[in-house]
C-alpha cells in the first residue's frame, strides 16, 4: 500500500497540518520560558532585565507554593473520587428502566450546563452561604449551628462544588459503558450462582474500566486547571487554603504584576501536569489499549 | 438427576399471552429439543424453567421439588447461551472456574474439574487465552466447559449452534450428542432447525404460538404427524401438502406426501406435470415439478441417477400407504 512514492507524497500533504499545530503549541511555550527568565513586572515594563533563575527561586521559596502544590493534588483526587464512585453508582440506577426516564436523565445531566463560575455564585449564595444558604436552614431545623463553609472548610467546599459540575460528565460515559453491556453476560453469571455484588466486581466494574480511564484522564486536565470557582468563592483563603497552583499565578500575575514570576509558575505548572500524566498513563492507561 | 415437569406453565408479557398455560414432562436423562418456528415462544418457554424469567401462571418442578419461586442459581440447572456468554476479560480458564469460585469449590477441586473438562472438549492448549483469541466453536465449547464443570442436573442450550458456519454446525451436533451419550444428563435443546432436532433428540416438543403441537420420538413425528403444521415443519425437504380434488379423492381435507414417497416417471404414472428445477446431488435427485394442478410446485425425491432435467414432461405417483390424511381441522385422520 504505501510505496516510498506515495510515502514521501503523504509526509509533504501532512506537514502544513503538523507545521501549525508545533508552532501553535511551541510558540506560547517558548515565550513562557523566555519571561520566566526574565525581570518583567507590569508596573515597571520599562525596566525588564535577564534575571536567570530567580524567578523559580522566588517562586520555590515562596511559602504558599508547596500548600498550592498539595492543594492541587487533593482537589484533583478528590473530585476524582467523588465523581468516579458516584458517577458509577448514579450511572447503574439511571440505567434501570423507571418511569420518566427521560426527565430524569435531563436533570441529572443539567449541571454540566451551567458555566463555572455561575454555579460556584449559586453555591456560594444560596446553598453553602452560613446566614441564607440551604444548609444553613437545614443545619438550623436539626438545632445545629451552621457552618461557615468557606471560612471552615475551604477545599472540601471548592472540591464539592466542583465535583457537582463533573458528576455528570462522568456519569454520562458511565452510563454508555453500562449500556453496552451483554445482558446475557450478567444471566449467565446469574445462573452461575454470583450474587449482586460478585457480579458487579467481577463483570460490571472490568466492563466500564476502559470508561473510567477516559474519565480520569479527561476530568485530570480540566482539574489541573480549576480557576474560576476559587476566584468567585473564597479568593484563594483564607490565607493559602484553597490556593492551587493555577490560582498561584493567576497572583502573581495579576495581583502583583509579575509576569516573570508568573511564567516561572506556569511552567512549573506545565511540569507538574506532565508528571501527573505520566503517573496517570503508567497507572491506567493499559485500559485504553 | 434432572427430571423437570411443567404443569400449567404460561406466560403473559403484559396483555400478550406468549404462552398459554402447558403440561410436559421430561426425564432422567433425556435429550429433548424443543423446535418451532422463530417467535414460537420456545426460548422463552427455557428461560422459564431457566429462572430467568418468571412464570405467570402453573409450576415447574426439579426432582419433584417446586422450584417456581427458586432463583436461576438454586435450580442446578447450566445454560450455554446463543451469544455463547463468555466473560470476556477473564482467560479460559477462569470462565470455566467462576461458576465453581461462587460456589465455593475447594482449588484443588476446581483446577482437577477444569483439567477434565479441557481434555474432553479439546481445550487444554487454550486455558490461558482470552475469549476474544478463540474461535467461534472453541468459544462454544468453552460455554460447554463452564456448564459441565458445575455438574447441573440438567443442560439448557438456547439455539446454541446458530452463530457457527455450517460445516462446524455438523461437527459441534456430534460433539454435543457425544457429550450426552457420556454424561447421560438431560438436556433441554432450542432450535429451529429441525435437522438438529432430529439428529440429536430422543424427544422432539414442536411449538407454535406457544402451543405445544406435539411431543414424540423424532420418527414418531416423522411417520405420523399429528396435524398439518408438524407435517409441514418436520422433514426436509418440507412434505408436499395437497388441499382440494386430489385430497377429496382420499376423503380428507388435506392430503401429504413426502418426497420421498413419490415416483417419478417419464412415461406414466397418476399425475402429469413439468420439471422447473433439478438438482442431482448424486446419492439423491431432487425435482421441482410444476404444473401439476395439484400445488405450486411439488417435490419429490429420488435415489440414485435420474436422467430427468429442466422441461421434461413427467408423470407422478405417490406411495399410497404413506399418504397423511388431514381432516379440515388439519389434524391427522
Amino acid at each position: 500500500m504505501a510505496t516510498r512514492q506515495t510515502q514521501g507524497l503523504a509526509r509533504l500533504m501532512r506537514a502544513p497540518a503538523i507545521i501549525l499545530l508545533f508552532l501553535w503549541m511551541i510558540v506560547p511555550l517558548g515565550m513562557t520560558l523566555y519571561y520566566s527568565f526574565l525581570n518583567y513586572n507590569l508596573l515597571n515594563p520599562g525596566m525588564t532585565s535577564w534575571a536567570g533563575w530567580f524567578n523559580y527561586q522566588y517562586f520555590y521559596s515562596d511559602p504558599a507554593f508547596f500548600a498550592a502544590i498539595w492543594n492541587t493534588l487533593v482537589l484533583v483526587l478528590g473530585v476524582l473520587a467523588i465523581t468516579v464512585i458516584g458517577g458509577i453508582a448514579i450511572a447503574m440506577l439511571i440505567d434501570k428502566p423507571i418511569w420518566g426516564q427521560g426527565i430524569v436523565r435531563i436533570l441529572v445531566i443539567s449541571p454540566f450546563f451551567v458555566m463555572p463560575p455561575v454555579a460556584a455564585l449559586i453555591w456560594k449564595n444560596m446553598i453553602m452561604h452560613p446566614s441564607y444558604g440551604v444548609l444553613a436552614d437545614i443545619a438550623r431545623f436539626f438545632g445545629a449551628s451552621p457552618v461557615d463553609w468557606f471560612a471552615q472548610y475551604p477545599l472540601t467546599s471548592i472540591i464539592l462544588i466542583v465535583a457537582w459540575q463533573w458528576l455528570p460528565f462522568a456519569t454520562l460515559i458511565l452510563l454508555t459503558a453500562l449500556q453496552s453491556l451483554d445482558t446475557e453476560q450478567m444471566e449467565a453469571a446469574e445462573m452461575d450462582g454470583a450474587p449482586a455484588h460478585a457480579r458487579f466486581l467481577y463483570l460490571v466494574l472490568p466492563h466500564m474500566a476502559r470508561a473510567i480511564t477516559v474519565v480520569i484522564l479527561i476530568q485530570t486536565i480540566f482539574l489541573l486547571g480549576i480557576y474560576a470557582e476559587i476566584l468567585v468563592t473564597t479568593n484563594g483563603g483564607p490565607g493559602f487554603a484553597s490556593t492551587n497552583l493555577t490560582f498561584l499565578i493567576y497572583r502573581a500575575a495579576r495581583l502583583n504584576f509579575d509576569i516573570g514570576g508568573a511564567a516561572a509558575g506556569g511552567i512549573i505548572a506545565v511540569i507538574l501536569a506532565n508528571l501527573v500524566a505520566i503517573f496517570l498513563m503508567r497507572a491506567v492507561g493499559r485500559n485504553l489499549d | 438427576m434432572g427430571q423437570i415437569t411443567l404443569q400449567g406453565v404460561a406466560k403473559r408479557f403484559g396483555e400478550v399471552e406468549v404462552i398459554p398455560p402447558l403440561d410436559l414432562a421430561i426425564d432422567d436423562g433425556e435429550f429433548v429439543v424443543f423446535v418451532g418456528p422463530s417467535g414460537c415462544g420456545k426460548s422463552t418457554l427455557l428461560r422459564l424453567i431457566a429462572g430467568l424469567e418468571d412464570v405467570s401462571g402453573g409450576r415447574i418442578l426439579i426432582d419433584g421439588k417446586d422450584a417456581t419461586d427458586a432463583s436461576p442459581a438454586k435450580r442446578g440447572l447450566a445454560m450455554v447461551f446463543q451469544s455463547y456468554a463468555l466473560y470476556p476479560h477473564m482467560s479460559v480458564r477462569k470462565n470455566i472456574a467462576f461458576p465453581m469460585k461462587m460456589a465455593g469449590v475447594p482449588q484443588d477441586e476446581q483446577n482437577r474439574r477444569i483439567e477434565a473438562a479441557a481434555k474432553a472438549l479439546n481445550l487444554t492448549d487454550y486455558l490461558d487465552r482470552r475469549p476474544g483469541q478463540l474461535s467461534g466453536g472453541q468459544r462454544q465449547r468453552v460455554a460447554i466447559g463452564r456448564a459441565i464443570v458445575r455438574e447441573p442436573a440438567a443442560f439448557l442450550f438456547d439455539e446454541p449452534l446458530s452463530n457457527l458456519d455450517a460445516a462446524l454446525r455438523v461437527g459441534m451436533r456430534l460433539e454435543i450428542s457425544e457429550l450426552h451419550n457420556r454424561l447421560k444428563t438431560t438436556m433441554i435443546y432450542v432450535t429451529h432447525d429441525q435437522v438438529e432436532a432430529m439428529t440429536m433428540a430422543d424427544k422432539i416438543v414442536v411449538l407454535q404460538a406457544g402451543r405445544i403441537e406435539q411431543v414424540g420420538s423424532p420418527l414418531d413425528l416423522y411417520h405420523s404427524p399429528r396435524n398439518v403444521f408438524v407435517a409441514g415443519f418436520i422433514g426436509s425437504p418440507k412434505m408436499n401438502l395437497f388441499s382440494g380434488a386430489p385430497a377429496a379423492e382420499y376423503g380428507a381435507a388435506t392430503i401429504g406426501v413426502r418426497p420421498e414417497h413419490i415416483r417419478i416417471s417419464a412415461t406414466e404414472g397418476k399425475w402429469k406435470g413439468r420439471i422447473g428445477v433439478s438438482e442431482h446431488l448424486g446419492s439423491d435427485s431432487f425435482f421441482y415439478v410444476e404444473d401439476t394442478g395439484l400445488a405450486e410446485t411439488v417435490t419429490v425425491r429420488s435415489t440414485g441417477e435420474v436422467n430427468l432435467h429442466h422441461g421434461d414432461t413427467v408423470w407422478l405417483t405417490p406411495d399410497e400407504d404413506k399418504i397423511h390424511k388431514f381432516d379440515k381441522n388439519g389434524d391427522r385422520i
